[in-house]
């Protein structure tokens, strides 16, 4: 086991875990219809390969992309395609193009699925590839596609890879069951990850407060005998799980402002993404299900739930003994960084790790809070995980002042929400901060363009002026030669 | 050497022009609400000081005392800043337009700037030599210029504070100068034995 | 006091005023005002839309203009308040309202051909300021979309009236929309 080390700052927070950790995993049967969103929570959409009224098996690609950020989604049960069009969906502006699926009952599965004969025989780069193709992303919460990383982790030298195992936000315990059911799968996705990312080590990262999962993660490894597959125990403050915290608090580096975890040399994935990669490598599975939390008072029986992507979350609630009492907010991921939900119509994605049904004792206190003025206690900044002064951003988030804003590293914020949760004035200062940083990422496109379209107007002037340049030497040459022989003739004649 | 920091440390920290003295306030009050101006104002009133204490020591020195025209120095001193502030603006125009707009009518109002007088006829009152008399301008020069960029930070940062209506403006500057030449007399215990 | 004293001083200031004078005036006629680096950041803070709704022929004339004194900060509708307050700070004047006699200001726009009207006649091409479109005669139009600046220059040679304005897309496709509450 590693040293224990961590990062700045941190909280440690109540963990509502119990809830739904109690309860053994919920296998989902396939639900009648699936709504798959073609954004799968990273903000870049695939394009769809179907038309509708078309058949598909389990395992068919529907959405292909080209696109880094974007990952390719399949058809998670066997049916008839009977719509593609915009819906209310689980991602960043509430609405994605998706494909809709009603399933016909059978379990007839797509020729393309085939088990891989034999990982270790496929070099890094094919590795990478099929990886990309069977839509394999992050299912930490991010979705960011899993190759994307390992492709840019192989081409600035990555040394480590560290499976995020931390789970450290309140509510969620996906991971924390995966990990004690599956942990064999997770070893054997580290190797196949560890292979494709280039890396000499593979860490994987467990929050002490996970005993159950600690232990069963450690026999998997020893059942292995693999020297560069260790375990690190890291103390259960949150965020831990956030990426580069957990870096910082395993491989002891800081990742560079601005930069990827990669510069550091190190690689980052989350433990259900390698169980992921070992479904695809054992039974040929490109990404169909994930585990999900489904948790808060607002549920009967909160459990975690192994459900196709694309399942409504109704279905997933109803897997989960229904709603109970009055629920508040359907919330997409746990109660600080989640995102609210616009129904239970919405499709699963492969970036939701948890729904979380709030009811007025779970988030009410901060719900209907009146917002007073900053106080200037500092409670924000000691909080910051990144180091950061919410204090002094705030302000300039208020004033827009756009320099500052980037001085002060606006953009490295991770949005984990502790100055929000810290803040005795109840101001909603990660959201501020989300806001400000759209407003800066705006500003900047703007300026490109204008920097772009300056170019282009500098460049046809310049060619304009050529242009006229040349045509005024061709008619003085023109000129020069038909008044040449007219000057020979006047010459004759005088 | 000792007399000369001394000299340098009184013009611009014990008594400070601005802080101390309450001279060349208009420039303090005027120029200081962009660095960028603030900056050009500190640097244009420190190559007038510095070239303007050092030529009107040569007039008086060698051209008003052997004739005997001590009573005509305030007229003398008066055209010689005139002369060098114009020269100051040719440069100013030449190197950073942006800085002559920024700075407008405040760039010519130097000559007014009464802490260039001032330092003049400090000069002359207290019989400074050539060398005395530079380092007391640049000195004065550099304690306006470290007054007047304290008090623009200052100001920019009240521009996003949430002040009172009463009190948005000219009236907070005012509090924030005053505040500033009370910190300003810690330094009057600086050198004393 | 004898009059000789009052013809030397007269004399003393008088010579140092011709001094003074003569090197001032050899001085500002030696000394070359530098006039395009207020031209280039005033420039910079304008939106290039290049669209000529400030009665200049272009972004960088009305930044000279603006340079110089000939045009107040308030024409230009493409960039709006932002740019408004943004050249103010610049020149550190009064923010003031759009000139209403110059256009009102609209949200971002695009061109976009109707191909299925288009004659291929490029009369638009030479319109265009930036050369965001693409086309040869008698081949169908077509603009790109990420370098037109919605200036509406290509509106009034086009004989069939195919092209029309639409709203551009977002700057970004991950910040396009807020966030769900």
């Amino acid at each position: 086991m590693a040293a224990r080390s961590t990062f700045h700052a941190g909280l440690a927070l109540d963990a509502h875990k119990q809830q739904a950790c109690g309860t053994p995993i919920v296998e989902l049967p396939p639900p009648t219809q699936v709504v798959l969103a073609l954004d799968q929570g990273t903000g870049y959409s695939a394009e769809p390969v179907v038309t509708v009224g078309e058949a598909v098996a389990v395992g068919t690609l529907v959405a292909r992309t080209d696109h880094p950020s974007a990952s390719a989604v399949h058809a998670p049960l066997a049916g008839i395609v009977v719509a593609i069009e915009t819906r209310e969906a689980a991602v960043q502006g509430g609405r994605s193009v998706c494909i809709v699926i009603d399933g016909d009952g059978s379990d007839r599965i797509d020729d393309s699925v085939r088990p891989v004969a034999d990982p270790a025989a496929l070099s890094p780069e094919e590795l990478v590839q099929r990886l990309r193709d069977a839509g394999i992303a992050g299912l930490g919460g991010a979705g960011f596609p899993t190759a994307t990383k390992l492709a840019s982790a192989r081409n600035l030298g990555a040394h480590t890879l560290v499976l995020n195992g931390a789970e450290c936000e309140p509510w969620i315990c996906c991971d924390d069951a995966l990990m004690r059911s599956a942990a064999d799968d997770i070893v054997l996705g580290a190797l196949i990850l560890r292979r494709a990312a280039g890396t000499v080590r593979c860490v994987i990262a467990i929050e002490d407060d996970k005993p159950a999962a600690i232990a069963a993660v450690t026999r998997a490894i020893e059942r292995l005998r693999d020297d560069a597959l260790t375990l690190a125990v890291v103390p259960a403050v949150y965020p831990q799980g956030a990426e580069r915290q957990l870096i910082t608090a395993v491989a002891g580096v800081e990742v560079p402002s601005g930069g990827l975890p990669a510069d550091a040399g190190v690689v980052c994935q989350n433990v259900a993404t390698a169980a992921a990669v070992a479904r695809w490598a054992t039974r040929g599975e490109p990404m169909l299900s994930r585990l999900v939390t489904v948790t808060g008072s607002g549920v009967a029986h909160p459990c975690n739930v192994r459900a196709p992507i694309g399942t409504p979350l109704a279905a997933l609630i109803a897997a989960s003994g229904g709603y109970r009492g009055k629920p508040l907010r359907l919330i997409a991921g746990g109660s600080m960084t989640g995102r609210a939900l616009p129904s239970d119509e919405v499709g699963l994605t492969k970036a939701m790790n948890c729904v979380l049904v709030a009811t007025r004792d779970d988030i009410g206190s901060r719900l209907g809070a009146v917002e007073l003025p900053c106080i200037r206690c500092g409670d924000c900044a000691d909080a910051c995980p990144v180091g950061l002064l919410p204090q002094q951003l705030l302000r300039a988030a208020l004033a827009d002042a756009h320099d500052t804003l980037r001085q002060l590293g606006v953009r490295d914020c991770i949005d984990c929400g502790l100055c929000d949760y810290v803040c005795p004035s109840q101001i909603p200062l990660a959201h501020r901060f989300r806001d400000a940083r759209r407003r800066l990422h705006e500003a900047e496109a703007m300026a490109r363009k204008a920097a772009d379209a300056r170019e282009r107007h500098d460049l046809r002037k310049r060619r304009l002026q050529a242009a006229a340049t040349a045509e005024q030497q061709t008619f003085e040459s023109v000129r020069d030669r038909a008044r040449r022989p007219g000057d020979d003739s006047t010459g004759d004649t005088n | 050497m000792t007399e000369l920091l001394l000299l340098a440390l009184g013009a611009s920290l014990v008594n400070n022009f601005v802080l101390s003295n309450f001279l060349g306030l208009c420039p303090f009050i005027g120029v200081s609400r962009r660095f960028e101006a603030a900056a050009g104002m500190a640097l244009a009133t420190l190559f007038v000081l510095t070239i303007a204490s050092g030529l009107s020591f040569a007039l008086w020195q060698w051209v008003l005392v052997p004739l005997g025209l001590e009573y005509l120095r305030t007229l003398v001193f008066i055209l010689l800043i005139a002369g060098v502030v114009q020269f100051a603006e040719i440069m100013v125009r030449a190197t950073s337009p942006l800085l002559h707009q920024l700075l407008g009518i405040f760039l010519p109002l130097i000559t007014t700037n009464c802490a260039v007088l001032g330092v003049a006829l400090l000069n002359v009152d207290r019989q400074h030599g050539l060398l005395e008399s530079l380092v007391f301008g640049a000195s004065a020069g550099a304690g306006f210029g470290l007054a007047l960029l304290l008090f623009t930070t200052l100001r920019e940062r009240l521009d996003t504070a949430d002040v009172p209506q009463a009190f948005r403006g000219a009236p907070v500057a005012l509090v924030t100068a005053g505040l500033m030449a009370l910190a300003f007399m810690g330094f009057t215990g600086l050198g004393a034995r | 006091m004898n009059p000789g004293a009052i013809v030397v001083a007269v004399l003393v200031a008088a010579a140092l005023a011709v001094t003074l004078g003569v090197a001032l005036g050899w001085a500002a006629a030696h000394i070359e005002p530098d006039a395009d680096s207020l031209v280039e950041r005033i420039d910079a803070l304008l939106p290039q839309t290049q669209c000529g709704q400030c009665r200049y022929p272009g972004c960088r004339p009305y930044a000279a203009a603006i340079a110089n004194g000939a045009a107040e900060i308030d024409r230009c509708p493409p960039g709006g308040e932002v740019t408004v307050r943004a050249l103010a700070a610049l020149l550190d004047r009064a923010p003031r309202p759009l000139d209403p006699e110059f256009g009102a200001p609209a949200p971002a726009q695009v061109a976009w051909i109707d191909e299925a009207k288009c004659i291929g006649c490029a009369r638009c091409l030479p319109a265009c300021p930036v050369d965001a479109i693409v086309g040869a005669s008698r081949q169908i139009h077509t603009v790109i979309t990420l370098q037109c600046t919605g200036c509406e220059l290509c509106l009034p040679p086009c004989p069939v009236d195919c092209i029309e304005l639409r709203p551009a897309p977002a700057v970004s496709q991950r910040y396009s929309q807020p966030r769900a509450a």
